[in-house]
């Protein structure tokens, strides 16, 4: 019997034969933390009893969440982080390099790897064909300290996409009409791994949105093939000598197979507060905006800054909305700077938010006030996400969020742009 | 490991998200668990702090747990004492995290539990006794490997006693 990714990947690193539904210790090729569920996971590791890093130099510690640090408490963790990062030699991002996700796939993550990260978005590096799952700050803590961790193979399903995306639809439209597809957890402890002839020419930046998103499916991961755009990317960041092909075999079981018709997927939103709550943006009557949010680990890459400025160019925001806009890294904001698409984004009312996590998460940088609506190119929607309970967040692709930035409310980018 | 719990239902509906058990906006008393505690439940149940007893039971539906990687959820609900939290389905981090902070998470089909039933859960004979309609329940059996971890109290006292994974 053949086998899937993550079957291969798993059988690769634990050396044994491994299929769905087996149980394998498998050692990590990189584990890391951020700056919210560090604190607990040093503090796990500091409860073992073995304190030292099994590879401190594929250990990372990210201060992205809230950074820079809107108040003291948080200052103070950021504090404890560091002194960690000194005394265990580990990799440290400090605040203003960028969202972990973005910074893993940008120089950390390769084809065939298996990633641990304390956060549930680790699975975006399932984009560059990497087993990448997120866990809480006790497994990290553990696969910190002995360099392995345990997992249950997961059964997978196959996503096949065929034909092509038309114009102004993009890979988020595609994962958030999965989830309604499927529900929010419709995947949960499954592998959910892409393919098909659309995927296969897919760029890389929107195979890891795909994949960033899987977890919206209660997915374990989120998995591509490594192929010649997966080596290309990696050679565009340095790496070209991590590149290995990985395909699952022809064979392999699927415990479900899902076709998807590119050409006939349209822009989607994930309505509050459910991400798999999802309807096509044209159907939603009029919703009226106070914010729009493009940045995260979704969509803050710079193929997603060119579509915004492309949409902003000489247009300005509706003045009833607050643009705000967030490069997902410290590369990704200079090659926007340097392509002039920072300077149109400013020029049409938006306002750019320094590297992070920013207002995804509800900490900082754009906390919604009572009953306020954003449309947000996040990944998440839940009731309370943006700091708020009584905020209401809604999700689209970039391009439906920037032509909503311009008409004030939630829009069909087909229909602002034609 | 013997363990047999008594309390009430806290009853909650499906998809109760990581962000409803401790919002991500607390995030600055993360290092402070005693008054991040006082969170627990906030925004799908402001009075759950307040009124919740040592032993009662978090009864959720499906796909209970979503969202963030965040251990702080299964902490917080075991920080107030809580016993076990129910639930049609879990989502699969906070399933683990609950299992590696000892924090028993049971699946059942909790259509028949009402808000304030009182409970009796016993994780040795695989049931539950809703004492209050005179009903039995059974849960489905928490994996082996998960299970050594919890009888242990959680995953850093597993890993100290056998210093690797035993599974």
């Amino acid at each position: 019997m053949g086998k899937t990714l993550s079957e291969k990947i798993l059988s690769a690193k634990s050396g044994v034969d491994a299929s769905a539904g087996d149980i394998v210790v498998s050692p990590v090729d990189l584990v890391f933390v951020q700056d919210t569920t560090g604190p607990l996971t040093v503090r796990q590791f500091k409860a073992g009893k073995k304190q030292t890093l099994a590879a401190p130099d594929r250990t990372a510690l990210f201060i992205d969440h809230a950074a820079p640090s809107p108040n003291r408490q948080l200052s103070n963790d950021h504090m404890f982080l560091r002194d960690f990062a000194a005394e265990s030699g580990c990799l440290l991002f400090d605040a203003g390099n960028g969202v972990c996700h973005q910074l893993v796939a940008e120089k950390l993550a390769n084809p065939g790897d298996v990633i641990v990260g304390a956060d549930s978005h680790t699975v975006t590096a399932g984009g560059l064909g990497a087993f990448a799952t997120g866990m809480g700050s006790s497994d990290i803590a553990v696969a910190m300290s002995l360099g392995k961790t345990w997992f249950r193979v997961p059964e997978s399903f196959r996503v096949a996409v065929t034909g092509n995306f038309n114009k102004w639809v993009e890979a988020k439209d595609l994962i958030i009409y999965l989830i309604g597809l499927i529900g929010a957890d419709g995947a949960t402890y499954k592998a959910l791994e892409f393919g098909g002839e659309a995927v296969d020419r897919m760029p890389v930046p929107q195979r890891l949105t795909i994949a960033n998103m899987a977890v919206e499916a209660g997915a374990k991961v989120g998995i591509f093939p490594s192929d010649g755009i997966t080596r290309d990317f990696l050679k565009k960041q340095g790496r070209a000598d991590k590149y290995k092909a990985l395909q699952p075999d022809r064979d392999a079981a699927y415990e479900r197979q899902i076709d998807i018709d590119a050409n006939r997927l349209e822009p989607m939103v994930s309505q509050p507060h459910t991400v798999d709550n999802t309807a096509p943006a044209r159907t939603l009557g009029d919703i009226k905006l106070n914010q729009v949010f493009i940045g995260t680990c979704t969509n803050g890459r710079l193929e997603d800054i060119a579509v915004a400025a492309h949409i902003l160019k000489n247009r300005k925001k509706h003045p009833s909305v607050r643009l705000l806009v967030c490069p997902a890294s410290t590369r990704v904001l200079t090659d926007a700077m340097n392509l002039g698409y920072i300077k149109t984004i400013i020029e049409a009312g938006g306002v750019i938010l320094p590297p992070g996590c920013a207002a995804c998460l509800g900490l900082h940088q754009g906390v919604l006030g009572d009953g306020e609506v954003c449309l947000s190119t996040a990944n998440r929607n839940f009731k309370g996400r943006m700091g708020n309970p009584e905020g209401l967040i809604y999700l689209a692709s970039t391009a439906t969020a920037a032509a909503s930035a311009i008409t004030g409310r939630i829009t069909d980018p087909r229909e602002a742009l034609s | 490991m013997g363990a047999a719990f008594k309390g009430r239902a806290f009853k909650f509906g499906d998809d109760v998200s990581t962000d409803l058990i401790i919002a991500g906006k607390y995030a600055h008393l993360r290092s402070n668990l005693p008054e991040l505690a006082k969170h627990v439940m906030e925004d799908a149940n402001p009075d759950f702090a307040a009124k919740v007893k040592p032993g009662d039971f978090i009864v959720g539906g499906s796909n209970f747990g979503l969202g963030s990687s965040r251990e702080h959820a299964p902490l917080v609900i075991k920080m107030a004492s809580v016993s076990a939290v129910l639930a049609k389905s879990f989502a699969r981090i906070f399933f683990r995290n609950a299992i590696n902070q000892g924090l028993p998470v049971l699946i059942c089909d909790t259509d028949k539990i009402s808000e304030g039933d009182q409970l009796e859960v016993s994780l040795d004979e695989g049931v539950i006794k809703n004492v209050t309609k005179k009903e039995q329940y059974t849960f489905t059996k928490i994996p082996p490997a998960m299970l050594s971890i919890l009888n242990e109290g959680g995953l850093i006292p597993y890993i100290n006693k056998y210093g690797d994974f035993k599974i």
